[in-house]
């Protein structure tokens, strides 16, 4: 693993995000319009007076770690499509890069999308709506660092799944997180599910730590035993994941489809 | 790893190599050498099997059958090490569109480990004349400043073997005469290995110490331009060319 080479694909990305101003209002302006939008039906809530406690902890708290599992997941799958579209991917592959360097290159520039979004709306929610996520804790920081590789997964997954079918699935980059939200949880408990996706909320790392999440809202302190279960599904699923990129990886070289991708 | 003499002087050596793609064939049981300090060039009508055949030797298709080794290491097995010696050029890639030319060849650099980034730039920058945009958007360039930011990117990882596929296509005269100058020179003061593929014939004989011809996948005839001429009993590689490939496309 060289870490230079992985340098040399963050300063690429880094150049350009630097002039780029369709990739500053990734990290701006729809986060911003989200919290507003998230932040008003909070204040509707709380003055209708529905029996909501911590109506605005629970809604902009779960918001912004929505955008958290988002903006990581986003961070690997675009990252895939700006080398798609610039054809750009055969620059890569032919040089001395390898599959791990990418991968972990992606994953790191979903880390520093994740951290410029996720700052920026906890100081639009604490200005605007005098909310400071921060009140939580420390306990929160495992349930984020889970929500991170959850991020990870998905984006590697939506990857593979564009490197194999090309441009017709680059939608995918943007909708394949929303496909696993009902079953996360993340504006609600996991128990107003019915039955069936309840038993396939529990095997989704998300819906234990937007659960998590409510915990330690609630009593202050991290349930441990979320914790342990987002951890340990997140552990196994990676490594599948990776192992399924690889994989995926190998057959796109074999069909000859990794020289075409974005054709 | 093969024990064969001629791996003392080939630095690429080829040998029973096919792709099948679903029903299809697209080179059938080649086997070539290209040796220190030659040019090789690659010869065939569309579809002839040519841009695979780098493809493979680049390592982003791997092939249904055969071995590629390159300074007497398995590409299959050595690909880091093989690929930090190795680079190419076509006019059909692209860079980056919103790097500038200097963002996009630091880019290569980083990906490569140079050491004295900025000195290769500035050096390679030189050579190509592209002082005039260097800080230019790459979207910005035009075809033929485009072909020789792909050349620049390629050149200045010093690489011993460089694939280069059609790097003149529809450029103008005076830039493919550039072109062509500066990588003779370049290979000849370097002692560059370099597979070369384009559909100038022309070019082509002056480009190339040695020719393969490849027809459906196989290759039909090899040896010097000379040699391939007078086997076909034709006035040209144009004519050679032209009766190869009307017998691939039919009548």
């Amino acid at each position: 693993m060289s870490l230079g080479r992985i340098v040399a694909l963050l300063s690429r990305h880094m150049y350009l995000y630097k002039r780029s101003f369709a990739r500053l209002l990734e990290i701006f302006y729809w986060p911003f319009l989200d919290l507003v939008v998230w932040g008003f039906i909070t204040i509707y809530l709380e003055k209708v007076g529905m029996s909501l406690h911590g109506a605005v902890s629970f809604f902009l708290g779960a918001l912004i770690l929505w955008d958290v599992l988002f903006r990581a997941q986003q961070g690997i799958a675009v990252s895939f499509l700006e080398e798609m579209w610039a054809r750009n991917l055969m620059n890569l592959f032919a040089s001395p890069l390898t599959v791990g360097e990418y991968l972990v290159a992606t994953m790191t520039m979903s880390v520093l999308k994740v951290t410029a979004v996720g700052g920026l709306m906890m100081i639009f929610a604490w200005v605007f709506y005098s909310y400071d996520i921060l009140q939580m804790g420390l306990s929160l920081l495992p349930f984020v660092l889970n929500l991170v590789i959850s991020g990870w997964i998905i984006g590697v997954l939506t990857t593979s799944i564009i490197m194999r079918f090309g441009q017709q699935a680059e939608v995918l980059a943007w909708g394949m997180v929303f496909l696993f939200q009902p079953i996360s949880c993340v504006f609600y408990p996991i128990e107003v599910l019915p039955p069936v996706l309840q038993s396939l909320a529990w095997m989704v790392p998300p819906a234990h730590i937007f659960e998590g999440m409510r915990g330690v809202l609630t009593t202050g302190n991290a349930p441990v035993t979320h914790l342990l279960w987002a951890t340990g599904l997140n552990g196994g699923f990676l490594v599948l994941i990776v192992a399924w990129f690889y994989h995926t990886f190998n057959i796109c070289k074999e069909r000859g489809m990794l020289v075409r991708v974005g054709e | 790893m093969p024990a064969s003499d001629s791996m003392a002087s080939s630095v690429v050596e080829v040998r029973n190599l096919s792709k099948r793609f679903q029903g299809f064939t697209a080179v059938d049981n080649i086997s070539f050498d290209i040796k220190k300090g030659e040019i090789l060039g690659l010869l065939g009508p569309n579809g002839a099997g040519k841009t695979t055949t780098i493809h493979m030797l680049l390592g982003l298709i791997t092939p249904t059958a055969g071995s590629i080794h390159m300074f007497g290491l398995d590409l299959a097995t050595h690909r880091e090490t093989i690929l930090q010696q190795v680079n190419f050029s076509s006019t059909y890639i692209s860079m980056p569109f919103s790097l500038t030319v200097e963002e996009n060849l630091k880019v290569i650099a980083r990906l490569y480990e140079l050491k004295h980034i900025q000195q290769r730039i500035d050096d390679i920058v030189k050579k190509l004349e592209m002082e005039d945009i260097r800080h230019r958007l790459t979207r910005k360039l035009s075809s033929g400043q485009m072909s020789r930011l792909t050349l620049a990117k390629a050149i200045m990882t010093e690489p011993k073997v460089l694939f280069l596929d059609e790097p003149t296509a529809s450029l103008d005269p005076d830039i493919v005469n550039k072109i062509k100058s500066f990588l003779k020179e370049y290979q000849r003061s370097e002692g560059l290995s370099i597979l070369y593929t384009s559909h100038n014939m022309r070019e082509m004989e002056e480009m190339s110490d040695r020719i393969i011809f490849l027809q459906r996948g196989k290759i039909v005839a090899e040896g010097t331009a000379t040699e391939i001429i007078q086997r076909y009993g034709q006035r040209d590689l144009e004519e050679v060319f032209l009766k190869l490939a009307r017998e691939q496309n039919g009548p």
